[in-house]
């Protein structure tokens, strides 16, 4: 099986600064595995997630995400790649003017052979999913801050993406609440065999992960597992992952 | 499809906000109404610079080549009326003369200008509505007709006649008894009319030369080319005089108030303005809303939306705006018509053509607007969402 995400030798530099922000970057995931990236500010964890997401041009390198080489691909290739990834932010993002499921409908539009009907239906089963079944009909300001990025999982996840990206998911949540809404997140992509990165600094969720890598200033420093195990056997409760620079 | 779903989202996010789409709507329906309004002031002093011309029963006019306007007409030789019978087709070669002067109010006594408008009533070349059955009267020693829809400030000479039948005016300076009403309608050349036969003309305009008339209505045998008898005419009439047809007489009369005078200018300039105020306020709209929903913009485009999804939301909702702003703006204008008709006495309604151009207008002003709000939408980097 081919990895959902395979880099070699990616570095990025930002225009004004001369600086590279990733330097010669290699990291490979395995279909269904589940990795934390960590790292201090500025370790380019973000600039990282965004290339992988295919939401920045690329520079230098190879950058394989779900079969499309990133390397000079175009801005339709990459609007085509996006949508089959599942993107979770740090603020929910969602449009304040739609429902939950309205919302969650947004990423199934994109596919113009779906009926209205089956999308609606589609995104109710997804809120189900994420313990909002009686929430489908309320807008965004209407439900509490871990209501409303679940809804956000339930929009990354609906379209059933091959790959979840997430940008500390829980920042902005109060420590239950985010707790919560990321073990939701990775059951319910461990049950459809999808694989995540997320990017982190919430030292309580690092138990979820089936590998975590370390980045600092550009570079992976470390990755604590090392091997590539088949990641749904893999339980990392009580691990002694040192999560390196997690603050 | 996707524009169908395109504008399914610009509609949502139009209605989620109501103050922002009253206050939207509002400047759309503010543009409308002020280019309406221009524009039917604009056509109104068109209309009502014909009034006379169109009133005129003829295939073909002649004028003295120097005249202007009709208020201000240069004379012509009246035997130049009687030489265009020299062509076959030419039945009928009516001299009309025109003159301003004074009418005296019969309420304040105060004077105001009147177009006098002096022919023979028997000749059947004017068709002034009420005219008929006054000509008898009219025939005899110092007799007028008033045009009823002159301005009010001539006094209430209509409702005098009405209730205590003819009675004298001053004229110019001189008695002349009113003995009917005609309908005729006034132009920014004149606020009244009043009509009479030449030689009750003349009366009044004592310095005017009965070999001097003003404007030359000739009919034609029917079915007569009347193309083919204008060029005729020019071959044996003199360059004195110019031979226009009934449309090229309307069109000559509005083209001194379009070209000779700043009138046009000014109503197509305001129209203008009109539409500028309200380009601006629909950017504005748009504008804001991008930017406030500048990071959801940026969530569509990460999650796959590209910048032509939502170029055509952003579209949308400028067209919507458009149409929802027009419809109130119309029935407001014919309102608005109707009131300012009554109180300026000018010829003003909608015109079905008007709408058009003018949905057109207000159409293209809120799709530039889009257009322009449009290049905020590249400030929405889905890089800048991690």
């Amino acid at each position: 099986m081919v990895s959902p995400i395979a880099l070699a030798g990616l570095s990025y530099t930002y225009d004004k600064g001369d600086r590279p922000v990733l330097r010669e970057v290699d990291l490979a995931i395995a279909p269904g595995e589940i990795v934390l990236l960590t790292g201090p500010s500025g370790s380019g964890k973000t600039t990282l997630l965004t290339l992988i997401g295919a939401l920045r041009a690329m520079q230098a390198g190879s950058c394989q995400v779900l079969g499309q080489q990133l390397a000079g691909a175009s801005e339709r290739q990459r609007v085509a790649l996006r949508r089959r990834i599942g993107f979770i932010f740090q603020q929910h993002n969602l449009l304040g003017f739609l429902t939950a499921r309205q919302n969650v409908a947004m990423s199934l539009e994109l596919d113009t052979a779906s009926s209205e009907h089956d999308r609606l239906a589609r995104a109710s089963e997804m809120l189900a999913a994420v313990g909002l079944a009686d929430k489908t009909e309320s807008l965004p300001g209407q439900l509490s801050g871990g209501q409303r990025q679940r809804v956000a999982v339930a929009r990354a996840l609906v379209g059933q993406p091959g790959l979840v990206l997430a940008d500390e998911p829980t920042a902005a949540l109060d420590r239950q609440s985010g707790q919560d809404v990321v073990r939701l997140l990775t059951e319910l992509a461990r049950s459809r065999g999808v694989p995540i990165l997320m990017v982190t600094h919430d030292p309580r969720i690092l138990d979820i992960a089936d590998r975590i890598v370390a980045m600092e200033d550009g570079r992976i420093v470390a990755a604590p597992s090392g091997s590539i195990d088949p990641p749904p056997a893999r339980s990392l409760a009580g691990s002694s992952a040192p999560g390196p620079g997690a603050g | 499809m996707i524009a169908v779903l395109a504008a399914r989202l610009a509609w949502r996010q139009l209605i989620s906000s109501r103050a922002r789409l009253v206050s939207a709507i509002a400047g759309v329906m503010f543009a409308c109404v002020l280019v309406f309004m221009q524009l039917g002031f604009r056509a109104a002093l068109f209309d009502s610079a014909s009034n006379l011309p169109r009133a005129l029963q003829g295939e073909l006019f002649l004028v003295n080549p120097l005249t202007l306007v009709m208020f201000r007409p240069e004379p012509i030789a009246r035997v130049r009326a009687s030489q265009t019978l020299a062509d076959p087709d030419v039945t009928q070669s009516v001299p009309l003369y025109l003159a301003q002067t004074k009418f005296r109010n019969p309420d304040t006594g105060r004077q105001r200008t009147i177009q006098l408008i002096g022919f023979d009533p028997e000749a059947g070349a004017v068709a002034f509505s009420g005219l008929a059955p006054l000509v008898p009267l009219l025939k005899r020693v110092d007799t007028i007709a008033f045009d009823r829809r002159s301005r009010p400030e001539f006094g209430n000479v209509a409702g005098r006649l009405e209730r205590g039948g003819p009675y004298d005016v001053e004229v110019g300076g001189r008695a002349m008894n009113l003995v009917g009403l005609v309908s005729l309608g006034t132009s920014f050349g004149a606020d009244g009319n009043a009509v009479m036969t030449e030689t009750n003309f003349r009366r009044i305009v004592k310095e005017r030369q009965a070999s001097k008339t003003d404007l030359v209505a000739i009919r034609l045998k029917p079915g007569a080319d009347a193309q083919a008898v204008k060029a005729r005419l020019a071959t044996i009439l003199p360059p004195d005089v110019m031979v226009l047809t009934g449309a090229e007489l309307i069109a000559w009369e509005r083209s001194y108030w379009e070209k000779g005078t700043p009138i046009g200018f000014i109503f197509s300039f305001g129209s203008l303005m009109g539409l500028v105020v309200g380009m601006v306020i629909v950017y504005q709209i748009l504008f804001s809303d991008i930017a406030t929903h500048l990071r959801e913009y940026a969530t569509l485009k990460a999650i796959g939306y590209s910048n032509h999804y939502l170029r055509l939301v952003v579209m949308a909702a400028a067209l919507m705006l458009a149409v929802l702003g027009f419809v109130p703006g119309f029935l407001g204008s014919i309102g608005l018509y109707g009131m300012t008709a009554k109180a300026t006495l000018l010829p003003l309604g909608m015109a079905a053509d008007r709408a058009v151009v003018v949905f057109g207008l207000v159409f293209a002003m809120c799709a530039l607007a889009g257009l322009l709000a449009m290049r905020k939408l590249a400030d929405a980097d889905p890089a800048d969402m991690f």
